[in-house]
């Protein structure tokens, strides 16, 4: 049998094969502070993909749609498993969306849409490495530049 | 072809096809007397940042056109110092004309104004991003200059970091099969969202630190000022003024190709020298007075009495 690293949860999601750096990243996103049933994090654990990469398992959590997107911009390769009775139900990987509004900051500071009450919207122009473009400025962002809000 | 109600905020919205209707449009501008065609429009010169150049060419084109004009050049005289957002300003001044023309600090600020309201807009110039109406000025220099814009060699040089007019035209230019050579200190290289675009678009370009390195190629050597006003740290700005300074005698020292011209957006402080000015090479008065025609295309065609 193999012997997981992380403990395993009866019900909930389990978000795996998260880019290792991106581990703490995912957490926030998904507020797990607030969260009152278990919650495991893996770091550090060894994957064959990504070298060495981070695990969440939320017990009794579904993740809502803007999770999973803010998800897969900082951790693209990640997949996400849907448990219950300990058996996974389901499991996809996350998608990058071709647009996003706002949930996301631009990086660039004069950008009008860090200055007005507006959305803010963003055009993903590559996938692989992600480049996204603001709306606005046409700025480009790749992964390290991300700012979620 | 016709582009009615098309804004015109980033080179990137235009085709090809699109880029050179507006040439032929503007040729024939600058040959024919049009007068009238933009009888009974207005057009609002919103200007929430100085430049006497830009919007004065967009007033002669209207005026020229028969049109009329409406519009501020002091952001101190408009509703934006009581906190009125620029949503609401361009809203209401939708109301009041039939185009409008609008320059600001803020990057981005021109998409915002075309997603509030339902009439044309021009981007003329926001922050350091784009300056589409400047890059067809440019592009139309270029052609008349040089007979043609496909396959040409150019050289931007100078403030390439925040010379938005250099970002605009290096997109406009990969329509066009373009060598680029971007000549800049370091600190003023051309931004990497640009350098990646021109990647995605497989454009040839290369980055250098002197113009003696590529003199012998170019067809076309573009000339932009570093802006003191883009420097948040004068100290910074200090480091590379007058690095670079074009002026006869440095042209006739460096190798350069037969029937190279020099253009410049314009105003120039150091980087070039009036020496220059009776020179085969300096096309950039001729660009500066281009801006009327050109602008005339754009306002007759966005307000769809060309198609």
């Amino acid at each position: 049998m193999k012997k997981l690293e992380v403990s395993a949860i009866e019900e909930g999601t389990v978000i795996d094969q998260i880019a290792n750096k991106s581990t703490f990243k995912v957490a926030n996103i998904l507020n797990i502070q607030k969260i009152e049933q278990v919650v495991l994090i893996g770091f550090n654990l060894s994957s064959k993909k990504l070298g060495k990469k981070g695990i969440i398992k939320i017990g009794g959590k579904l993740l809502t749609q803007e999770e999973v997107n803010k998800i897969s911009l900082i951790a693209p390769d990640a997949t996400v498993n849907i448990i219950k009775g300990s058996e996974v139900v389901k499991k996809f990987t996350v998608d990058i969306p071709d647009s996003i509004e706002e949930f996301m900051k631009c990086f660039n500071p004069n950008c009008v849409s860090n200055h007005q009450k507006i959305l803010s919207r963003f055009h993903v122009i590559n996938k692989n490495p992600i480049r996204i473009r603001c709306h606005y400025c046409e700025r480009h962002m790749c992964v390290d530049d991300i700012e979620l809000v | 072809m016709s582009l009615k109600d098309k804004d015109i905020i980033s080179i990137l919205d235009f085709t090809k096809e699109e880029i050179l209707y507006i040439l032929e449009i503007s040729g024939k501008m600058e040959k024919e007397d049009r007068h009238g065609i933009l009888s009974g429009k207005i057009l609002a010169n919103l200007f929430f940042e100085p430049s006497t150049r830009t919007r004065l060419s967009f007033e002669a084109a209207m005026k020229r056109l028969g049109g009329e004009v409406i519009g501020f050049d002091d952001l101190g005289t408009t509703s934006t110092v009581k906190g009125e957002s620029l949503r609401d300003s361009v809203k209401i001044i939708e109301g009041y004309c039939d185009i409008i023309v609008l320059r600001h600090f803020l990057e981005g600020a021109s998409r915002l104004t075309a997603d509030s309201v339902n009439i044309p807009v021009i981007n003329a110039g926001d922050g350091a991003s784009q300056h589409p109406t400047q890059t067809f000025v440019d592009l139309y220099t270029i052609q008349k200059s040089k007979g043609e814009i496909e396959n040409l060699s150019i050289g931007f040089l100078g403030d390439l970091k925040y010379g938005r007019t250099a970002h605009s035209l290096a997109y406009a230019l990969a329509h066009f099969n373009a060598d680029m050579y971007f000549i800049s200190p370091p600190s003023l290289r051309m931004p990497k969202d640009y350098l990646e675009e021109l990647e995605l678009k497989k454009v040839s370009f290369q980055e250098v630190n002197s113009i003696s390195e590529v003199s012998d190629k170019l067809d076309i050597l573009y000339c932009t000022r570093i802006q003191k006003e883009r420097f948040a740290e004068p100290v910074e700005y200090e480091k590379v003024r007058g690095l670079y300074k074009l002026s006869k005698s440095v042209m006739d020292e460096l190798n350069v190709k037969d029937g190279l011209k020099i253009l410049h957006p314009l105003p120039r402080v150091d980087e070039m020298d009036e020496s220059l000015d009776s020179t085969e090479y300096a096309v950039y008065f001729q660009q500066a007075h281009s801006g009327v025609p050109v602008r005339e295309a754009l306002l007759a065609s966005v307000l769809g009495v060309i198609q």
